[in-house]
């Protein structure tokens, strides 16, 4: 049996009645990884040795009769933006090449706490800021439908890690879309919270109003089981949201008779691959079948929304990246002979172009004169997204959308940065209106996974599972497995 | 074009980054572009619309003063790329 293509819940039910231990399912996927990772390359760390041992203490832990969560033993893998104490903790950067840092993440505490295995750190865009992990300041990782294809991004490693079989979940970070972008590439479950729901202490900042924390994993019954262990409010991140958490796997019911679906007739039509929206369509059938009610409907304020991301996340980043300036940690340029050329030299070696792109964008759109006119007005127009948003959930339940205009690109295909940004066209407006939205796989186009998206109200991911686990429970397109070229 | 080359080069001073001459000119000519694009926003009417920084309705999050365990010294200096009797050590700045 292999091990490493089946879920938590799967895994959870062997561990327990102790048909497997956890050091054996660790070892599986570790083997795993030795076998595909040169073709996939997810990876930016692997921690081998610490994840045997862990594992091993989990068992030990078993074999005592202590009570374990479902998380228990379970190797899992989190992007190289998440603090982890004593491993190596980069944002794909030079800046931060040997960075380790001195503290955990709260989510990786909370997934310590439940006994989770980690595997390793992920790859992905430098600072999270791209599309396609192309911008990480160490390599590219590859799609494990098409080697020849991106991942998407900017949390690529851990959406191809799951994918692949190199991790049983894994978490991302999501911005503008960088969870259910590369979950849509690579055909796995992505959900991106609701604002404020998981804590982002310990998760290096890109734009910190729009940042959220969420899993990757191979089903939706997983999804909820991670969704359980990460959520929650925490003291250590001040805008955590002090809300109630529900139990997510009570809403894995197979019954969405009479929900209101909503389809906002702005994410169909130019733009998007008629391919995918056909497959789209097929869902939507399905849901109708299912009971569901779906209607049309609109968010007249759609297309501002890029160009109102790209101007509060740089904003927000170019803020947030000051601190690189090679004094505490990360990369210090060596020839400079004042403090000033120390900081403009080390940030200009350490920083990509993307992210300095970013940095000049946002500068600005701050700086004296210009505030106004761009960022306070961004502001305004974000505003007007979130009603639209507001308005829509006065009615419907959720909304369904393609998560992207296509199916994964071809490396290099996107030189263009405004040709890169529109790839987050249908996920940028979610993170402007702070909600929650889950993408699941609907099939293929061209042998490539399709992703359907799902958004819901603030704090409303149960019901999003609901729908997302009875498309789940009554089509076969929702579960798609990759066939790696050149392994068996 | 809504900005220039002066303009790139006081965002860049501003930004501390000490950009190659061929790497000002790409700015500048990408700046440009994703700047023409957000000339989109002015055909939305905002005057009456309040701008939204923030999507929680959180201000002036507080706690109790107490003393809390903080990183020990050792800890906060490991990463340093230079530090001298448990100090961070820069260029000489006077």
């Amino acid at each position: 049996m292999e091990l490493f293509s089946l879920t938590i819940h799967e895994l959870q039910g062997l561990l327990v009645k102790k048909e497997i231990s956890a050091e054996e399912l660790t070892k599986q996927v570790l083997e795993r990884i030795e076998q595909v990772e040169d073709k996939i390359k997810a990876f930016v760390t692997i921690t081998k040795e610490e994840a045997l041992k862990a594992a091993r203490e989990i068992d030990q832990k078993r074999i005592n009769g202590v009570s374990l969560g479902p998380l228990a033993g379970i190797p899992m893998a989190l992007k190289d933006n998440m603090c982890t104490e004593g491993i190596k903790t980069t944002c794909s950067s030079k800046i931060l090449y040997n960075f380790i840092p001195p503290y955990n993440a709260s989510v990786y505490e909370k997934l310590l706490g439940a006994g989770s295995v980690l595997l390793g750190k992920t790859n992905m865009d430098e600072f999270a800021m791209g599309s396609s992990t192309e911008n990480s300041g160490f390599f590219a990782t590859r799609n494990p439908w098409d080697l020849n294809c991106v991942p998407g991004g900017s949390s690529g490693g851990s959406a191809a890690a799951v994918a692949a079989g190199e991790a049983i979940f894994a978490l991302g970070s999501d911005t503008g879309g960088s969870i259910r972008q590369p979950a849509a590439y690579c055909g796995v479950i992505g959900l991106k919270p609701t604002y404020g729901a998981v804590s982002r202490y310990g998760l290096i900042a890109y734009a910190s109003s729009l940042d959220q924390i969420g899993p990757f994993t191979k089903d939706v019954t997983d999804c909820a089981l991670v969704m359980n262990t990460i959520t929650g409010h925490d003291p250590f991140d001040s805008t955590s949201a002090n809300a109630d958490y529900p139990d997510y796997t009570s809403f894995l019911v197979n019954d969405i008779k009479g929900m209101r679906v909503g389809i906002p007739q702005e994410y169909f039509g130019e733009g998007i691959d008629p391919e995918v929206e056909n497959k789209i369509k097929e869902a939507i059938k399905k849901l109708e079948e299912l009971g569901a009610i779906v209607e049309e409907c609109s968010l007249p304020h759609t297309q501002y929304a890029m160009p109102t991301y790209y101007l509060i996340a740089p904003a927000e980043c170019s803020s947030n990246l000051a601190r690189y300036d090679g004094v505490r940690y990360g990369l210090r340029a060596e020839d400079a002979d004042d403090v000033l050329s120390m900081f403009s030299r080390t940030r200009n070696q350490g920083f990509g172009v993307e992210v300095k792109r970013r940095i000049m964008l946002g500068t600005y759109a701050l700086s004296s004169g210009y505030y106004d006119a761009y960022y306070l007005k961004a502001l305004k127009v974000r505003n007007l997204i979130k009603q639209d948003f507001d308005q829509a959930f006065e009615k419907f339940h959720c909304l369904l959308t393609p998560t992207t205009p296509s199916v994964a690109f071809e490396f290099g295909s996107k030189s263009d940065p405004l040709a890169m940004y529109k790839q987050d066209v249908c996920t940028i407006p979610v993170n402007l209106a702070g909600i929650p939205a889950l993408s699941l796989p609907y099939g293929l186009v061209n042998n490539k996974p399709v992703g359907l998206q799902l958004i819901g109200k603030a704090f409303a991911e149960g019901t999003l599972l609901r729908i997302g686990y009875a498309l789940e429970q009554n089509s076969q397109e929702t579960r798609i497995t990759p066939i790696l070229e050149g392994v068996k | 074009m809504k900005i220039s080359i002066k303009d790139v080069e006081h965002v860049a001073l501003l930004s501390r980054l000490e950009l190659t001459e061929e790497e000002k000119q790409e700015q500048l000519r990408e700046l440009n572009k994703i700047l023409d694009y957000m000339e989109i926003l002015n055909k939305v009417d905002t005057s009456q619309v309040e701008p939204l920084a923030h999507v929680l309705p959180l201000q002036n999050v507080l706690r109790e003063d107490e003393l809390r365990a903080t990183l020990p010294k050792e800890k906060v200096l490991q990463n340093a790329p230079e530090e001298d009797e448990g100090m961070f050590k820069v260029p000489k700045i006077v």
